[in-house]
């Protein structure tokens, strides 16, 4: 299969034209992703575009998003496959004289009374797919065994029908934030990307590309601001998409320069626990 | 090529990276795809391929620094001109140093005085100039850390010698200065925040540089793998509680935020998914019903066990100070997880603390609170664990009861006084469990006043917890 991407600076490229903006890191591993036909497993804390990464590189390449979000209590029949026993049901009693018991038993099991959920469908799927498995570290550790398979080989085994391979090696993403160690065979069979905070840098930048009307000024100050906050010692650091409702917010209010007052206001977008605004709006305004 | 890499990945494995041979392959496999000359590149594709775990990250930093900084074509590559020449006069430095004709060579930054040079890292600071910045390192490194070949001092030697010559203290409030000018006279609160944070985030990257500086010079004086060893630092979950640093000391306590969480959910979902409990008779009939009397779909009862009860009893005396104050941490972070966690600390006194812990949000607080307010002082202020068992046992005693577990956390080191280990053996009669977590190497039990021993008869278990993995173990025995 010819590689979905030409360099590390094209998949950069391509995902700045979908608005996302990657770094050197993210760009490298969804690149090595594609030549080394591996899943991605992403990590990182809440609101750092881990889910948007997928989005963004199936908008790129033009491909399908296949999305699992993953539970507590996810199991087979909601992943991977299910027979749909009401029609099986009702292809035994439409014919109930005619057909010999064999050949009832051998036609029920066939593809058509199969149902396709997320992880079977993208393996089968004959345009270019983008599987999402959405904050895999939820499922327990018994059912994180059913990627196992899918993760490594591309194929699902189902015991009526036999194996079912894939007809095309889809990108996958795995997204985890990291509430209990997922195990070492998931893990192993993965490349690792940690999405972290952006730099003031890249945080500005995609202030600036998410944002519409916004000012160079305003969402340097912004980036800045929210570096600041993030050094505090929080319950929960702004994520990027706060730091985006932010900027929304201020743009709205038709704020061209922050004040301390102006932001202690609108604090309450950025910082979601009221311990942490109050001490974000005390280290703000205090001059130490 | 290979022999670098096998070398790489072999003392990743020293520095406790648990590297499989199919992450190896993976590697070797990824590295054909990157063109070699983007180092940015090639450090990502092994960082996926290896390293699965972010706490990890910085030790794969450092080994692949020690490996890669110096060799093959990375030299080339520099963000304009300007730097290129950096780098390559860099590289005639190393060079010229190799061949211990150090000083003879050197560019024009060499006949600069200190003041000049203190002048030009400012601009650099100011402006946030990436590349005068790394080449203001390589020369400070050059002209203060003093550095001989072959000397065996370890690089934190030459960092200070080199952070001392250059005051970088000072510099921050002349940052400052300068930026309060340049917009005319006061600048807003939050304005000086903000520029303060920027000027010190630029030093601390200037600090980086020197850092590297250092380490390019002394793999160049040493190889990489005798560097590798030096520089080999034990991994997050690693790290001693008793000898924790203040910087581990930090990161100890990020990491112990998800443990706790771990332990929650651990509990919670065990609770929830404990196997099915005896046959619901009512239910079953009642379900049978719609079979025509036929019991098809057999009901169970779910167990409800009980939600566990915690009760937290820590010795923070000196002889287990940084492990005291990490049990306090610890306490905490618990306390924002369960209901119901009472925790108590002792020297020879013993005081409940959990109000501390519950009326603030902030732990250094919370700690130092504990620290001044807790009346834990009996007789002298060394530990005496028999009294404070005693006293906990009369006081608290009969709020033990058949959900609760104990933790207990300390050395057992107790001066000689008597032991009072009925207290624990009674304790253990009607408490749930009773736990004891000892931060001393399981070598040093039982050694000197330590009466461990004695004790540990009558506790469900005593676990060595020195570092956060063996807690972790712990953690998942109790859930």
């Amino acid at each position: 299969m010819a590689p979905r991407f030409d360099s590390v600076q094209s998949v950069r490229d391509g995902l700045r034209k979908v608005n996302y903006l990657a770094d050197d890191g993210i760009a490298g591993v969804a690149f090595l992703a594609d030549r080394l036909g591996k899943p991605i497993l992403v990590e990182g804390p809440a609101g750092t575009g881990k889910t948007q990464l997928a989005k963004s590189v199936a908008e790129m390449i033009g491909a399908r998003l296949i999305r699992l979000q993953c539970y507590e209590g996810l199991d087979e029949s909601k992943a991977l496959y299910e027979w749909n026993y009401k029609k099986q049901l009702l292809r035994i009693q439409a014919d109930r004289k005619s057909d010999s018991w064999s050949e009832i038993h051998d036609d029920i099991f066939g593809p058509d009374f199969l149902l396709t959920r997320p992880l079977l469908e993208a393996i089968t799927a004959d345009d270019p797919v983008v599987l999402l498995i959405d904050e895999v570290d939820r499922v327990e550790v018994e059912t994180e065994a059913l990627l196992l398979e899918i993760l490594s080989e591309y194929q699902v085994s189902i015991p009526e029908l036999g194996t079912i391979t894939a007809k095309q090696i889809p990108l996958v993403f795995l997204t985890s934030n990291n509430t209990r160690e997922l195990s070492e065979a998931l893990k192993r069979r993965c490349l690792f990307l940690h999405v972290d905070y952006p730099d003031m840098d890249r945080e500005k930048e995609i202030v600036l590309a998410k944002v519409d009307g916004i000012s160079q000024n305003l969402a340097d100050q912004i980036a800045r601001i929210v570096r600041s906050i993030r050094q505090l010692d929080l319950k929960k650091a702004p994520s990027v998409s706060e730091t985006l409702d932010w900027a929304r917010t201020l743009v709205l209010l038709g704020i061209e320069h922050i004040e301390a007052e102006q932001a202690k206001e609108t604090l309450h977008i950025l910082l979601k626990y009221q311990t942490d605004i109050a001490k974000a709006a005390k280290e703000l305004s205090v001059d130490k | 090529m290979l022999d670098l890499m096998s070398g790489f990945i072999s003392e990743l494995r020293n520095a406790g990276l648990p590297v499989s041979l199919t992450e190896n392959l993976d590697a070797m496999e990824a590295i054909k795809h990157i063109p070699l000359e983007d180092r940015e590149a090639f450090k990502y594709a092994l960082g996926a391929t290896l390293v699965k775990n972010n706490a990890h990250w910085r030790s794969f930093e450092t080994v692949f620094e020690v490996y890669f900084s110096l060799r093959g074509p990375e030299y080339a590559i520099a963000d304009d001109a300007d730097a290129g020449d950096f780098w390559r006069e860099m590289q005639e430095q190393l060079q010229s140093q190799d061949g211990d004709s150090r000083g003879a060579a050197g560019g024009a930054m060499d006949q600069m005085t200190p003041e000049e040079m203190m002048a030009m890292l400012m601009k650099a600071l100011m402006a946030g100039d990436q590349a005068l910045m790394r080449a203001l390192a390589r020369q400070a490194v050059q002209r203060f850390a003093g550095m001989e070949p072959g000397r065996p001092v370890g690089g934190t030697y030459y960092l200070y010698r080199t952070l001392r010559n250059l005051d970088l203290d000072s510099m921050l409030e002349k940052l400052m200065e300068t930026s309060r000018e340049e917009v005319g006279g006061q600048l807003t609160p939050l304005e000086e925040r903000l520029e303060r944070d920027e000027h010190e985030h630029r030093i601390e990257q200037f600090k980086q540089e020197i850092e590297a500086e250092i380490r390019r010079r002394l793999v160049a004086d040493r190889g990489a793998e005798a560097m590798a060893k030096t520089l080999r630092k034990p991994l997050p979950e690693d790290v001693e509680f008793m000898h924790a640093s203040r910087d581990e000391m930090q990161g100890l306590k990020k990491a112990l935020q998800p443990l706790t969480r771990k332990l929650a959910a651990r509990l919670a979902r065990k609770r929830k998914h404990e196997r099915r409990g005896p046959l619901d008779f009512r239910s079953t009939v009642r379900h049978s019903l719609s079979y025509g009397g036929v019991p098809a779909d057999p009901r169970f009862k779910y167990p409800r066990p009980a939600k566990p009860e915690l009760m937290v009893v820590a010795d923070i005396s000196g002889s287990v100070a940084a492990f005291a104050r990490f049990t306090l941490m610890l306490v905490y972070a618990i306390q924002g997880q369960f209901s119901k966690v009472r925790s108590f600390v002792f020297i020879d006194g013993i005081d409940e603390v959990t109000d501390f812990f519950k009326g603030t949000e902030d732990i250094s607080e919370a700690i130092h609170k504990v620290n001044t307010e807790a009346d834990v002082i009996w007789v002298d202020g060394h530990s005496d664990y028999g009294h404070a068992f005693e006293v906990f046992w009369e006081k608290y005693g009969r709020d033990v009861g058949p959900k609760t577990t104990v933790l207990l956390l300390g050395d057992a080191r107790n001066n000689y006084h008597a032991s009072q280990s009925w207290v624990i053996k009674e304790m253990r009669q009607k408490a749930r469990h009773v736990y004891w977590l000892n931060p001393e190497p399981r070598s040093y039990w039982n050694t000197g006043d330590s009466i461990v021993g004695e004790y540990a008869t009558h506790t469900d278990g005593v676990y060595e917890c020195r570092n956060m993995r063996q807690l972790e173990s712990f953690v998942e025995k109790l859930a």
